[in-house]
C-alpha cells in the first residue's frame, strides 16, 4: 500500500473503449480527491466504488495510478 | 468595430457518406454557401476552417488550402482553425473579428469532417485525443466517460435523473425527424432512450451524439454591405471564445463550464441583451448531460436545474425557449469540424422563415453555443435581425 489515499469526486463505468483498451472493458474510471490535495483521474481496481467511497493507491501502471476501495 | 453580417449559408446533409471525401463535402458546402450570397470565389479576401481531425481521420494535413483552391478561391489568406468540437466556431469568431476590425470584407468560414471511414474504436481514440493526453486519456477515458462522470457529479449534487438525460434525446431527435439533412431522422421513445446500449455508465448510446460525415459554410460582410449579397442578412449582435483547462481532473466543479460562462457573459455584453431575451438557441448537446449544463452556463435555467427545465418542455420546438430544432448533435449529427458553423447556419435557416417543418414562430434573436473536449474551448454567438 503506497501512502496516498482519497475520496472518489466522481466515477463511471466503461464499455465502449478507445482502441489501445478494448480488450479490458468494462473497467471503473474515477476522478480521485486527494487527501494531499489536488485531484488524479484513475482506475479503479477491484470493488466498484461511488462518489464519496474512500480510496487509496494500490500501484501506478503504466503511468496510470489505479485506487482500490478502503473496506 | 463595424458590424458584420452573416450573408450566405450553406451545408452538406449530415450522415455516413463511404462514397464522399473530405474535401469533396467541403467544397459542396463552399459552393451552396457562395451561392446563396450570390457570390463569386473571386470576391472572398479569406478563408477559415475549422476541422478537428483531418490528418488523422483521411491522413491530409495543410487542409485550408487545399479545400480553398478547389472552390476557385485564389491566392487569400487560407488558414485552419483547430478547438476540438468548437473548431469551426472558432473559425467562425476569428473570421468575425477579421471583418470587424476592416482588416476584410467578404470572408468565407467552413467546417467539415470525415469521420465515418475508421472503425469506431479508433473514432473514439481520435476524438479522445482532445482531452488531456498526460493523465485523463493514459488512464483509457473517451469523451463519453469524461461526460458519463460530469453527468454522475451533476446527479450527487443536483438530484439529475436518469428520465432528464433521456429527455434532451427524445426533444432532440422530435425535432431531427423533421429536418431533411439530419443524419438520424427518427423519433424516440422516453423508454427507448433509457434503455440503450450502456457506453459509460450512466450515459448509454442514447446520450451520445452521432459520428458523422458533413461539411457547413458561412460567408460574412460588413453588414452596412450586406445588401450586396442578400436581402435576409443576420447581423452577429455579440460573440466570445474563451478557454480553460483540457483535463476535468484540474477543474474545481465540473458541474459547471467556465468557458461557458465566460464567452456568454461577454457575449450578452456585447450585444446588450439577457439570457431572457434570447428567442432560440442551438446548444453543444456531444452528450445529453451537456446540453442539461448548458443550460444553466447560460442562463436559461437556474444552476442544478437544466433537467427539470427539459421535462417540463420548456426547451421544446413548441416551448418558451426552442434548443436545437435542428436536432443538435444527438439526432442532426455531429461531425465535430463542421458543428460550430452548422450551428449558425441553422438559427440563420429560422431566422429567415426558411426551417419548413420545424420553423418556430419567434426567431429574430437567437444563440449559439459551440463547446470543445469537455470544456476547454467555448464560442458563444448571439445573431440577430433588428
Amino acid at each position: 500500500m503506497s501512502g496516498e489515499s482519497g475520496t472518489i469526486y466522481t466515477e463511471t463505468v466503461v464499455y465502449s473503449a478507445p482502441e489501445a483498451f478494448t480488450a479490458d472493458v468494462p473497467y471503473q474510471l474515477a476522478i480521485v480527491t486527494l487527501d494531499a490535495g489536488g485531484r488524479v483521474t484513475a482506475r479503479i481496481a477491484g470493488e466498484r466504488v461511488a462518489i464519496g467511497d474512500r480510496v487509496s493507491r494500490l500501484e501506478i501502471r503504466g503511468g496510470v495510478p489505479f485506487f482500490t476501495k478502503i473496506s | 468595430m463595424r458590424p458584420v453580417a452573416v450573408v450566405g449559408i450553406g451545408k452538406t446533409p449530415f450522415g455516413a457518406f463511404p462514397d464522399r471525401d473530405l474535401r469533396s463535402l467541403a467544397v459542396e458546402a463552399g459552393e451552396k454557401c457562395l451561392a446563396n450570397a450570390h457570390a463569386a470565389p473571386r470576391q472572398v479576401d479569406a478563408f477559415f476552417l475549422g476541422n478537428f481531425a483531418g490528418p488523422s481521420f483521411v491522413g491530409q494535413n495543410h487542409l485550408a488550402p487545399y479545400i480553398s483552391t478547389a472552390l476557385g478561391i485564389e491566392g487569400v489568406p487560407a488558414t485552419r482553425v483547430e478547438a476540438a468540437c468548437a473548431s469551426s466556431g472558432s473559425a467562425f469568431f476569428h473570421a468575425f473579428t477579421g471583418v470587424a476590425s476592416g482588416v476584410y470584407d467578404a470572408v468565407l468560414v467552413a467546417g467539415v469532417e470525415k469521420m465515418t471511414s475508421q472503425p469506431t474504436p479508433k473514432v473514439t481514440e481520435i476524438l479522445a485525443s482532445a482531452g488531456d493526453c498526460g493523465g485523463e486519456i493514459k488512464a483509457g477515458s473517451t469523451f463519453a466517460s469524461l461526460f458519463a462522470m460530469i453527468a454522475r457529479r451533476h446527479m450527487h449534487q443536483f438530484g439529475t435523473r436518469r428520465e432528464h438525460l433521456a429527455a434532451v434525446a427524445v426533444k432532440n431527435h422530435a425535432n431531427g425527424a423533421l429536418n431533411p439533412d439530419a443524419h438520424l431522422r427518427k423519433t424516440i421513445t422516453i423508454e427507448q432512450a433509457m434503455a440503450g446500449k450502456p457506453i459509460a455508465e450512466p450515459l448509454n448510446l442514447y446520450d451520445c451524439s452521432l459520428i458523422s460525415d458533413g461539411a457547413a459554410a458561412v460567408l460574412l460582410a460588413p453588414a452596412e454591405r450586406a445588401g450586396e449579397f442578400t436581402d435576409k442578412p443576420v447581423k452577429v449582435l455579440g460573440i466570445s471564445q474563451a478557454s480553460d483547462y483540457l483535463a476535468l481532473d484540474q477543474k474545481q466543479d465540473i458541474t459547471t463550464f467556465p468557458a461557458v460562462r465566460r464567452a456568454a457573459e461577454k457575449a450578452y455584453q456585447m450585444a446588450g441583451v439577457g439570457p431572457a431575451d434570447i428567442q432560440l438557441a442551438e446548444l453543444h448537446d456531444c452528450f445529453t448531460i451537456a446540453e442539461i449544463i448548458a443550460l444553466e452556463d447560460l442562463g436559461f435555467a437556474p444552476r442544478g436545474e437544466g433537467g427539470p427545465f427539459t421535462m417540463e418542455g420548456h426547451t421544446a420546438r413548441t416551448g418558451s425557449k426552442p434548443v436545437n430544432t435542428s436536432g443538435g448533435l444527438k439526432s442532426k449529427g455531429h461531425p465535430v469540424g463542421a458543428t460550430g458553423v452548422a450551428q449558425i447556419c441553422d438559427l440563420v435557416l429560422q431566422m429567415r422563415c426558411e426551417a419548413g417543418a420545424r420553423q418556430v414562430p419567434r426567431h429574430s434573436l437567437s444563440l449559439a453555443q459551440n463547446l470543445g473536449g469537455s470544456g476547454a474551448t467555448c464560442v458563444v454567438t448571439i445573431l440577430g435581425t433588428v
